[in-house]
């Protein structure tokens, strides 16, 4: 029953205290706003978007994430452009492999969580909290993985606790695993993971980790169909975000273009990429 | 409400509230609100640095509150979801100051008529503008008036001394410094004998327009001490400008 003298108040909800989670807030006041929450029959997965690879590397003080611009639907290419690699707030960056419109979606409810905590705590969570955080809102998307719309998330942040990069990843069920070093997601990964591995040492630079990340990416691209390379003609690069003691930033065009540029003429040379030492 | 005994007249009723609701707010100190040339700056004098009288509420939006300290916080709570989620279904550029000040004001108007007891509480709802003719500050009182001020707002316990001192020494598009001084001199001023605030006591934050997406910072420690520095020495010393004020 609708109390028409308080109609255009704030509604009862709004002014209950208690959570500081914007998604438990949406789950009491408006569910059908939620992901997760429609679930849909048979396999869908051929009819939507999927965005593909992300790559992620710490330096010393950081840590470095990127992913390629590809979103595929079938055999088709939905997107030359899209952008999987988003900030999560001040100290985190997040990113998205899988289904790209559901993946989206989580990563603005992510996004908007962390703003809503800090807004109403007056205090930000902490790195580990986050990556809990992102897990429990993964597993409310397992209906809709079981459908063919699985999302997979990659989290890296900077832990001020620690004073260096740490990196966070996924699987459909909400299990969240912390990555040693360097990890990557999506239909790429293997090869990007692969490359990650020979050309991964424990003094990179923030400009080395960016270089790394898009050899990783090349590496992918080359072998993963679903995965797109760096596209010279029309000026498509990889996203790569930094994030140190300083934040997060986005690397702005122009410099990746150059470590791209630079990657794709040691490419001319030798088209597997730079060689590991044997011993 | 409850049954009274005898007649009770509906005029005295809603004074007898406004006095009540006035009491409680008098009790408290002063909350300036000044716009200054790079955005909207906000001063309070408080004796806790977590219990807040100034808050985020959005990307351009932020809160200053006097009062009873529950009751605002569970407005300002409500506020931040009401952005977030109208954020949430449209988009960042569709949450509006205007819009959260006239639920702030519905929800303030029904509280007073309809409640055992009104809240003791008065709000300011400022969002900072991309140039300050658009810049924009609501004042909503306990019982749900609304007020578009221009230049500078101040509530709280001794509004109507502060705010005289503010008035005579605003001026139009002032720098952060110059606005800072203003503020925490005019703070002091809720006294006969003007009071000199320790920075430790003061909770200052601002709508830095330039700042992208969120425009709200808190001012604190060594960057406050600095501002604070500057804005001294601008201006001539406060001592000797009261005596030829008053």
């Amino acid at each position: 029953m609708v109390d028409v003298s308080r109609l255009g108040s704030l509604p009862a909800e709004f002014l209950t205290p208690g959570t500081s989670s914007f998604t438990e807030f949406l789950r009491q006041y408006s569910p059908e706003l939620l992901p997760g929450n429609r679930v849909p029959v048979g396999d869908l997965s051929g009819l939507v978007p999927h965005a593909t690879t992300l790559v992620a590397t710490t330096f010393v003080g950081g840590v470095v994430m990127a992913g390629d611009r590809r979103a595929t639907m079938g055999n088709m290419i939905a997107q030359r452009d899209i952008q999987k690699v988003f900030q999560a707030d001040e100290y985190s960056a997040v990113g998205m492999a899988g289904s790209a419109g559901l993946g989206l979606e989580l990563i603005r409810l992510f996004q908007l969580e962390l703003e809503h905590y800090e807004k109403i705590e007056g205090t930000v969570l902490s790195l580990e909290g986050k990556a809990n955080r992102l897990s429990h809102m993964i597993r409310g998307n397992l209906g809709m993985a079981m459908q063919g719309l699985a999302v997979v998330p990659l989290f890296a942040g900077y832990d001020t606790a620690i004073g260096g990069g740490r990196i966070f990843s996924y699987d459909v069920t909400g299990g969240r695993y912390e990555e040693h070093q360097f990890f990557s997601v999506g239909s790429g990964s293997v090869f990007a993971r692969g490359s990650l591995k020979k050309l991964y040492r424990n003094d990179l630079t923030a400009d080395d980790a960016i270089a790394v990340t898009v050899q990783a990416l090349y590496d992918a691209a080359d072998d993963d169909s679903a995965t797109g390379g760096p596209d010279l003609q029309r000026k498509i690069y990889p996203i790569v975000a930094v994030v140190d003691e300083t934040g997060y930033r986005q690397r702005d065009e122009q410099a990746v273009a150059q470590i791209v540029e630079e990657v794709v003429a040691g490419r001319d040379l030798r088209p597997d990429g730079p060689v590991a030492p044997l011993r | 409400m409850s049954m009274q005994f005898g007649y009770v007249s509906p005029e005295q009723i809603m004074k007898d509230r406004a006095d009540y609701a006035r009491k409680g707010i008098a009790r408290g100190r002063s909350v300036i609100v000044v716009q200054y040339a790079g955005g909207i700056l906000f001063a309070a004098e408080s004796p806790s640095p977590s219990l807040h009288k100034i808050s985020e509420i959005y990307d351009r939006i932020a809160f200053a509150a006097v009062g009873k300290y529950n009751e605002f916080e569970n407005l300002r709570q409500a506020g931040v979801r009401m952005a977030d989620l109208r954020g949430f279904s449209y988009d960042r550029v569709d949450v509006s100051g205007r819009a959260l000040a006239n639920v702030y004001a519905q929800t303030l108007g029904t509280i007073f008529t309809q409640d055992p007891k009104p809240y003791e509480v008065e709000l300011v709802v400022a969002e900072v503008g991309l140039t300050i003719e658009t810049d924009q500050i609501y004042r909503i009182t306990y019982d749900g008036s609304v007020a578009a001020d221009s230049g500078y707002s101040v509530m709280g316990g001794a509004a109507e001394q502060v705010g005289r001192y503010v008035s005579e020494h605003f001026t139009e598009g002032a720098s952060l410094e110059g606005s800072l001084r203003l503020a925490v001199d005019a703070l002091g001023r809720d006294t006969d004998e003007p009071r000199q605030l320790a920075p430790s006591s003061l909770e200052v934050a601002v709508l830095d327009r330039e700042r992208p997406r969120r425009t709200f910072r808190r001012l604190t420690g060594p960057v406050l001490d600095a501002l604070l520095d500057r804005g001294g020495s601008e201006t001539s010393p406060q001592a000797d400008s009261d005596t030829s004020g008053d």
